[in-house]
């Protein structure tokens, strides 16, 4: 009984990792689909996030649920204004050169957050209502690791649904599937572009909010790690594939916290685990899992 | 031919005014400048070693972090006496092959060199056969994976205590004699035929292939010779800096050399070399904008990390501006090719 009930909390925390992964690889996937880039700065983004939560519950006397709607807002915004500055005059350059740039945009925003919040670590105000332990037949889980799970779902079939049954979804979807077509057809590639980097830097900074409840520590290069995971996440799914990110990204979380718990010894590779992952999946089925349909890419 | 010639003859005056300058800066110099010059001149080999990879062969890799941490490491365990070890490694002995080694510094660059060569094939071959964007993160992966592993192999590495008390070999002459060597491989390599194959790879894969190159030979060895500079110079800074640890060699190493190259051009040798340079020296240079200064009568708060927001916005305006001049030079590269 011990044993299962260890499992259990075992796997709990892994379902909340990876949907912490699922919601930010949603963003790597949705611009990747559509720009055919690596938003490398997305990390960051998630950190900018973080930090704007913080900054709004200590620093201003809007109410803690208010700020979480507030702050992946302006996140969204954010990531909004980086596409247009970083990436847009690059469109038509060589790949090479977006990611230069893309990979600049995250040292600044890496830096500029060492330069404006500090290098020591903060802790992460958690609202009370979230953060405290129910035992379930011996499980002890502490109240957000249910909720993230509950949140990522909500986001998920919210997603679809844009994404599905919405003109502006299928305008991304077009866009995704053919770029110049697509445009031809009288859609407005800068308007598409833009909604694609506010929502999957929306998502990420929701992802980061849940991120600081569950792990309270902030550092200025806190994304820099999930986010390269997440990233990971999208390809073993099979990039520009939102449903492949999500299972990706719970692959990545479950084996992640089931590699440090049923192999205590290894605790120390626990980062390297999704490079490894990354990289057989890259040499068995490049494509990811779920990559090998083009039509249901986003 | 003929310009062969001439820039032979510009290459022996450049040799030349830096063997003359650098006798000069080891009289007048005192040692804190000195250390910028063996700076510079690792930095000029790990620029050309990446550029080898990322510009002239067009392979976007991002893992020299990684193979300057085992070129580093290999130099720190083979020349450190053995005495220096006993006290390195308090918590797990040093494995038993290594411990009563203590090599010279020329034997122990070149193997430096061979062991990130050697893991550069091993990790190189099984990915370079993905694109850009996904190659770019692989070999990230895997200068991440080799940090991981170098922090938890306590009896091999002494982990995330690092090594410390490393034998300080390098001076002027050995990083610029590294460099000297390096530029003249580089330029040599990119004058005969592989060079030729390598950037007709970057240029265009498929074009290439069907003109009967063996992209994977060529991939592996452009990754190969990179990965060896990258371990030498790993090695000379672990001999300059006498002390190192995993994380040392995070993705921002990688970033400061991606810098050096984007600013010195793409696939260009002779800017690679001035801008590793100007690079290093602005880096120290600017130093004064993360620590406050004291004029006396009023302080002026510096701020940690701003060095690098320049720099990355510098990265950033140099891509962003500079795009018509790498179009052009593209083009420009395209009809000569075409002439001849």
């Amino acid at each position: 009984m011990g044993n299962l009930s260890m499992f259990l909390q075992h796997l709990t925390n892994g379902i909340s990792l990876g949907s912490l992964y699922a919601l930010i690889a949603i963003g790597y996937t949705m611009v990747y689909g559509i720009l055919r880039l690596i938003n490398f700065a997305h990390g960051d983004i998630f950190m900018l996030g973080v930090y704007l939560t913080y900054f709004g519950i200590l620093y201003t006397s809007i109410p803690w649920w208010l700020v979480f709607v507030i702050a992946p807002a302006i996140t969204g915004i954010i990531g909004l204004f980086l596409e247009k500055v970083c990436y847009k005059p690059l469109r038509d350059s060589p790949r090479i050169t977006i990611l230069i740039s893309a990979i600049g945009a995250s040292f600044l925003l890496q830096n500029l957050g060492i330069v404006l919040f500090g290098g020591r670590p903060r802790a992460f105000p958690v609202p009370r209502v979230l953060n405290h332990v129910v035992k379930v037949r011996g499980v002890s889980i502490n109240v957000i690791t249910f909720i993230i799970p509950v949140v990522t779902i909500l986001l998920l079939v919210g997603l679809t649904y844009f994404i599905t049954k919405t003109k502006t979804g299928m305008a991304m979807r077009a866009l995704s599937r053919d770029y110049e077509t697509a445009s031809l057809m009288g859609i407005d590639i800068n308007k598409i572009i833009s909604i694609t980097f506010f929502m999957g830097s929306l998502l990420a900074a929701v992802g980061g909010i849940m991120w600081g409840a569950r792990y309270p520590q902030l550092m200025p290069l806190m994304g820099m790690m999930p986010g390269l995971k997440s990233f990971i996440a999208a390809v073993v799914g099979g990039i520009g594939n939102i449903a492949g990110a999500v299972a990706g990204g719970f692959i990545l979380g479950l084996g992640e916290i089931m590699l440090v718990a049923l192999l205590p010894r290894l605790t120390g590779y626990r980062d390297a685990f999704a490079f490894v992952v990354l990289i057989i999946i890259l040499l068995v089925k490049p494509s990811g899992l779920m990559g090998q349909r083009e039509t249901e890419k986003v | 031919m003929r310009k062969n010639g001439r820039s032979d003859r510009a290459a022996l005056l450049a040799l030349a005014c830096v063997v003359v300058g650098l006798i000069l800066a080891n009289r007048y110099l005192d040692d804190y400048k000195i250390r910028i010059i063996n700076l510079s001149g690792i930095y000029v080999t790990l620029g050309l070693s990446m550029n080898l990879i990322n510009g002239f062969t067009g392979m976007f890799s991002l893992g020299h972090a990684g193979f300057m941490a085992i070129g580093a490491y290999t130099v720190g365990i083979l020349t450190m006496p053995v005495q220096m070890k006993e006290m390195n490694f308090f918590l797990q002995p040093i494995v038993p092959f290594l411990a009563n080694v203590e090599w010279g510094f020329l034997p122990a660059l070149l193997a430096a060199g061979l062991v990130a060569a050697v893991l550069g094939i091993i990790i190189g071959a099984p990915v370079l056969r993905l694109t850009d964007d996904y190659l770019a993160i692989a070999t990230l992966g895997f200068a991440e994976i080799i940090r991981v592993v170098f922090t938890n192999t306590q009896s091999l590495t002494n982990g995330a205590l690092g090594l410390k008390g490393i034998p300080n070999y390098t001076n002027t002459w050995w990083s610029w004699g590294v460099a000297f060597v390096t530029i003249w491989f580089v330029s040599f390599l990119i004058r005969g035929s592989y060079g030729k194959a390598f950037m007709a790879i970057r240029e265009d894969e498929v074009a290439a292939r069907a003109m009967g190159i063996n992209l994977f030979k060529h991939k592996v060895m452009s990754f190969a010779f990179g990965s060896f500079f990258a371990g030498v110079a790993g090695g000379l800074l672990a001999s300059l800096l006498g002390t190192i640890d995993p994380n040392m060699f995070r993705i921002t190493l990688t970033f400061n050399i991606l810098l050096i190259v984007v600013l010195g051009g793409l696939g260009r040798i002779t800017g690679t070399v001035i801008s590793a340079v100007i690079v290093t020296v602005m880096m120290e240079a600017l130093r004064f904008l993360d620590e406050s200064i004291n004029l006396g009568f009023v302080e002026i708060k510096g701020v940690p990390g701003m060095r690098m927001v320049i720099f990355s916005i510098i990265l950033i305006l140099m891509v962003i501006v500079g795009r018509e001049g790498f179009l052009k030079r593209l083009k420009g590269r395209e009809t000569s090719y075409a002439e001849n």
